[in-house]
């Protein structure tokens, strides 16, 4: 069984019992929590169980949505995978990182941080979280490429030219500060700077959400052909199963910080299982 | 036993003047700590000196505490040897210390400046202190202290990139003129003191240390000799110095160092003179070498 020569998995990202506690951190927080008691709040220590024994795989290649309600816990699993804060159990593993063999969990903040460069790219709803508004939308781009060590100024504008004709963005307006962008565009430009360092690993988190419905289907519409094209593994957060249906192929559905479904999102969809899953497709349906 | 223990650990009894002898060894101790970390801000626990902060407190600290009876000291304000500010430094510090004044480059152990290296190329042994008014390269860029400690310990500098960067986009080219920054030894980005872009190459492989220091906040850095300090600049973007085609020294001729308009008598600028009073002096009488300090030459700025 076990090799000395480990071969690289076949995943891209792996997520094992992975946890994250608000508060006392002990065991003693984790009783009486749950979908099942119908509350994240610890009844003995107040601990906020935000997720616990969260685990999945994606593949190169695949999507793979989280979704439900607010409070859930959907957004911390993302927030601990892309390291904006540290998960208090489990194990999180990046084909890109040793192999896969690597917890990044337990990697130390600069290290954690490097990963950001080229492992994992985010898109946060907010594009205020993953842009700087005073700056120019080349310039956010040129930020991870210089950060990876691109030394020539003309590569660097090539570079960011042919990331924002890629989502659609008029090259017109490359030297315009991203404050004066729309909301679809800037998120439209976060979407072309986390791509910048082709990372194998991007993050969405609630990538519409805040849009209005015309602006969100193009900006899908583009999520979906650039998942297609470049190969990515992709983890979709969202509390909307229109984006999940079409982005993702998998999807695990959480509530009160416990996935408490998981399959195939077109099956999911058609069949739900667990009553909260039932209520959330039939409010979709809506 | 423990009344003599005190007596040695207090060091030499305090000298009358302006600085104890304890604050100038804390300064030598991080004059040190930053050349053993070439480009490194180290804190150090500025005293007030009997200049205002910004006015160069920082850099009377720093010559304070290098000084001794026989040490020859030259202070310049801009090129002079002559000016107001350069003159009451260095009596200053004579007055205090009981070294001697010293004008040419050559002969000085310590020199002390803020807006120029001077052109005479720097010997092994002499130890040039910068003033510095502004010490933080980042200030501009994050305004959160702790960020910027935080940038500078992993060495993530992207955010001064996508600044030169903005700056290109928006100005055709990087503007920075004085201060302009630096990445030492691979490690570090450094600020210099305001000195133009064309003693900024003066600094790579120099001979002799440079010892920066902003008394205002209260930071001590160096450059050790035989150090990397290289312009931070894209790589299709050469780094190019402040050239006037044409003009020439008024006085000397030179078109090979830094020259400054001055005025005429109706006011107006019209003539060129060196910036380096002591250099001009010298090359007047045919007492300075054919090639000043590498400023200006070695990077290959293009007119």
């Amino acid at each position: 069984m076990s090799s000395t020569t480990v071969a690289p998995p076949r995943w891209a990202l792996k997520a094992e019992g992975l946890g994250r506690i608000y508060g006392v951190q002990g065991p003693e927080s984790l009783d009486g929590t749950g979908p099942d008691f119908g509350t994240a709040v610890s009844p003995a220590t107040g601990a906020v169980v935000a997720a616990w024994d969260i685990g999945f795989e994606v593949e190169p290649g695949e999507a793979l949505g989280i979704i439900g309600e607010s409070g859930s816990g959907k957004s911390t699993v993302m927030r601990c995978i892309a390291g904006d804060e540290t998960a208090t159990a489990g194990r999180i593993a990046l084909r890109g990182v040793g192999h896969g063999a690597v917890n990044i969990r337990e990697l130390d903040p600069p290290a954690r941080r490097k990963l950001r460069l080229d492992q994992i790219a985010v898109v946060y709803q907010d594009p205020a979280a993953g842009l700087n508004l005073d700056v120019t939308a080349g310039g956010n781009i040129a930020d991870p490429l210089t950060a990876a060590g691109w030394r020539s100024y003309q590569r660097i504008r090539d570079r960011a030219a042919d990331l924002l004709r890629r989502v659609e963005v008029p090259l017109s307006r490359m030297d315009d500060l991203a404050r004066t962008f729309s909301g679809g565009m800037r998120q439209r430009v976060q979407i072309a700077r986390a791509l910048a360092n082709e990372p194998p690993v991007l993050l969405l988190d609630e990538p519409t959400t805040g849009l209005d419905a015309s602006v969100a289907a193009g900006v899908l519409d583009l999520l979906r052909t650039l998942l297609e094209e470049t190969g990515v593994a992709a983890v979709v957060v969202s509390h909307d199963f229109g984006v999940i249906d079409m982005l993702t192929r998998r999807v695990v559905v959480m509530r009160h910080g416990r996935i408490v479904e998981s399959g195939l999102t077109d099956q999911l969809l058609e069949d739900p299982q667990h009553p909260y899953s039932q209520q959330l497709v039939a409010a979709a349906r809506g | 036993m423990t009344a003599q223990l005190t007596t040695e650990l207090a060091g030499p009894p305090p000298s009358p003047g302006i600085f104890d002898e304890l604050s100038k060894r804390e300064i030598r101790r991080a004059m040190l700590s930053g050349i053993a970390i070439p480009g490194y801000q180290v804190p150090f626990g500025s005293r007030e000196m009997p200049v205002a902060r910004g006015w160069g407190s920082g850099g009377l600290q720093a010559t304070l505490s290098l000084v001794g009876e026989d040490s020859r000291l030259k202070v310049i304000d801009q090129g002079e040897d002559a000016g107001v500010n350069a003159s009451n430094l260095r009596r200053l510090v004579a007055a205090h210390a009981g070294c001697t004044e010293e004008t040419d480059t050559r002969s000085a152990d310590i020199i002390q400046s803020r807006h120029r290296i001077p052109e005479q190329p720097l010997r092994d042994g002499q130890v040039l202190v910068l003033q510095v008014p502004g010490a933080e390269p980042l200030a501009g860029i994050v305004r959160d202290m702790d960020e910027q400690r935080r940038m500078h310990a992993e060495a993530d500098y992207s955010k001064m990139w996508v600044r030169l960067y903005e700056d290109i986009v928006h100005n055709g080219l990087i503007t920075e003129a004085a201060g302009y920054p630096v990445l030492v030894e691979g490690r570090y980005i450094m600020t210099p003191s305001p000195i133009p872009r064309w003693d900024v190459p003066k600094m790579n492989d120099s001979e002799a240390i440079t010892v920066l220091s902003a008394g205002r906040e209260k930071r001590i850095f160096a450059v050790p000799p035989h150090t990397r300090v290289v312009p931070l600049t894209f790589d299709d973007r050469p780094f190019e110095v402040e050239r006037t085609p044409g003009a020439a020294c008024r006085l000397c001729g030179s078109q090979d160092t830094y020259i400054v308009q001055e005025p005429g008598p109706d006011g107006t600028f019209s003539a060129w003179v060196c910036s380096d009073t002591d250099f001009c002096r010298r090359r007047r009488t045919g007492d300075a070498p054919a090639a000043p300090a590498a400023g200006g030459t070695a990077q290959g700025g293009t007119a």
